[in-house]
């Protein structure tokens, strides 16, 4: 059945409707990336939306059982390209679940700042981007302009700006520098002044506000009844935040607050964004202020992260665990269990559901993807709203279609 | 955080052929398929798990020692006490047809869909089985482990277009 069909097609004249349909993408400015929604339209007004997606898949999973448990994490980068350290810190989080390294007190405040990072990235991105599609340029490029910082830093850090494959198994690429500490301090000094000019550029603006307040409502038992999570869920009035409910990483030792809103809007959503960013910032100063020395590697003995080249050149263990990690199949020790673990992503609840059977490669590895579960809210959010609120609800819901499609 | 003890009490109590299992704190619980939207029912009306985080599936025609072609997995969470169960089934070959989820979640449509269109999993009782990701054309259902990485020709029946003719 194609989409068409799905769409009830009258069958005399008597049942013929009069609607307009119109295909909104796959190309189109306001969709950011590749995905097509099917509408009718009575005059100006939604009657129905049929989602179309599938443009973008690229098989992520089908690769995710060819590639071992650190070469994947270069596709887990291309899935929420907006903030790919988030899905790098999934992935290893999930992969370290399933065989049960426990990561050193550094790498754990480490990987901690580059997610809040990332988090503050992606925000900036899709509330620009939202801003954006309903006319509010200017905070596009202040939001964009701070972006690019967070990009610099990534830079100093490891080497790349967008596609960063910043973690390993048991640890990350690098250890963090002083210079990338003097980075993050100068972001941290620097954000809360233009947060604030993004805040008064847009929370007050008239036509912003009017194109967003009261469009695009989702009721909390509706978020929970679809599967939402994250900011989408929050701004619903769901006050689950895996940072606290099952703290992973360091979140439990540092202070910070969920943000929640009952509106459930796209105001509401852009605010709860916005309130998001202002605890990451947070969430960052502190780990960064208390992160802990010692190393950021688990040890070699354990023979999951691969050892710095002195130990390799000046150590039999380092020359040992080096072999034999990329040798195949001699490197891990994976059990024959399957896990599920999640982190909360900028855009929801990103989780890896892994299989192992004891070799290096996964044998099953499924992504949670949020936008995927928020895409499938948009007929039910969109349905009665005329088409220009169509932009606001996608930019609301920061519909991915990279992550969306997989 | 796993799951009480009680919840799994219950279910065993109620339903034939529940085993479960806890492996780094996640418990599992596997049901057979006939049962599924009781349990799945039961989960959500007397424990309280009212979100359903996943819905995937796992084919085991490579794995050592299995037994059973597919294993249908269902995420579960309690939003109010973040308490989470794994509930998976098993499926062989021919019937591989379960009750579908929708009924009880919305956020079952799409990934049950999804699970249809990668596995061919049928589900009774969805409002639009369809596939989602892949081109309604497509004839297989490329995450089993009998289909290879590099598909089966559906690239080479691509139609070269040459500049002139573009």
């Amino acid at each position: 059945m194609s989409v068409a069909s799905a769409i009830k097609k009258p069958g005399n004249v008597e049942e013929q409707d009069f609607l307009w349909t119109l295909n909104f993408g796959p190309q189109h400015p306001a969709t950011h990336t590749t995905l097509r929604i099917v509408l009718k339209l009575d005059g100006e007004r939604v009657v129905s939306a049929a989602p179309d997606i599938g443009y973008l898949h690229s098989g992520f999973e089908k690769i995710g059982e060819h590639l071992d448990y650190n070469q994947y994490v270069t596709v887990t980068d291309r899935m929420n390209y907006i903030s790919p350290m988030s899905n790098n810190v999934a992935w290893h989080h999930a992969v370290e679940a399933l065989m049960g390294i426990e990561i050193t007190p550094r790498c754990k405040y480490i990987r901690t700042i580059i997610s809040e990072l990332a988090r503050i990235s992606d925000h900036l991105l899709s509330t620009g981007a939202m801003g954006l599609d309903v006319g509010a340029f200017t905070f596009f490029l202040y939001a964009f302009y701070q972006r690019e910082r967070i990009y610099d830093i990534f830079e100093a850090l490891c080497g790349a700006r967008f596609t960063n494959s910043y973690t390993r198994v048991g640890g990350v690429l690098h250890d963090m520098t002083p210079l990338v500490a003097q980075k993050i301090r100068d972001f941290a000094r620097d954000f809360p002044k233009t947060l604030q000019e993004l805040e008064r550029l847009l929370n007050r603006n008239r036509i912003f506000v009017e194109r967003t307040k009261g469009v695009g409502v989702l009721t909390r038992e509706e978020a929970i009844r679809r599967s939402c999570s994250g900011p989408v869920a929050r701004a619903s009035g769901v006050p689950r935040d895996l940072r606290k409910d099952e703290p992973y990483l360091a979140y439990a030792d540092l202070d910070f607050q969920v943000c929640c809103a009952k509106a459930g809007d796209c105001f509401a959503r852009y605010y709860v964004r916005m309130a998001e960013m202002k605890e990451s910032l947070r969430l960052v100063t502190q780990a960064l202020e208390n992160l802990p020395s010692g190393p950021v590697n688990v040890g070699i003995d354990e023979r999951t992260a691969l050892p710095n080249k002195a130990q390799v050149y000046q150590t039999i263990e380092g020359t040992i665990s080096h072999f034999e990690l990329v040798m195949t199949n001699r490197g891990f020790e994976v059990p024959c269990e399957e896990v599920y673990a999640a982190t909360e992503a900028p855009n929801g609840e990103l989780g890896f559901y892994l299989a192992g059977d004891g070799s290096d490669v996964a044998y099953r590895a499924r992504c949670r993807p949020p936008s995927f579960i928020h895409f499938a809210a948009f007929p039910h959010l969109i349905e009665g709203h005329t088409l220009s609120d169509i932009v606001a609800v996608l930019g609301s819901l920061n519909i991915i279609a990279a992550e969306l499609d997989r | 955080m796993p799951t009480r003890t009680e919840v799994l009490e219950t279910l065993q109590d109620e339903f034939t052929g529940v085993t479960a299992s806890e492996f780094r704190g996640q418990t599992r619980v596997v049901v057979k398929a006939a049962d599924l939207f009781a349990v799945l029912e039961s989960l959500k009306n007397d424990f309280a798990f009212d979100l359903l985080v996943d819905i995937t599936c796992v084919d085991y025609l490579q794995y050592r020692d299995a037994t059973d072609r597919f294993g249908l997995v269902y995420l579960l969470a309690n939003t109010q006490t973040a308490e989470r169960i794994t509930v998976r089934v098993m499926l062989n070959e021919p019937e591989l047809t379960v009750a579908s989820a929708a009924p009880l979640w919305e956020g079952a449509n799409w990934l049950e869909r999804e699970v249809f269109d990668m596995f061919g999993i049928r589900f009774d009782g969805h409002p639009d089985l369809r596939r989602i990701l892949l081109p309604e054309e497509f004839t297989a259902h490329p995450l089993r482990k009998d289909y290879p990485l590099q598909g089966r020709g559906e690239r080479h029946n691509f139609s070269v277009i040459t500049r002139g003719e573009a």
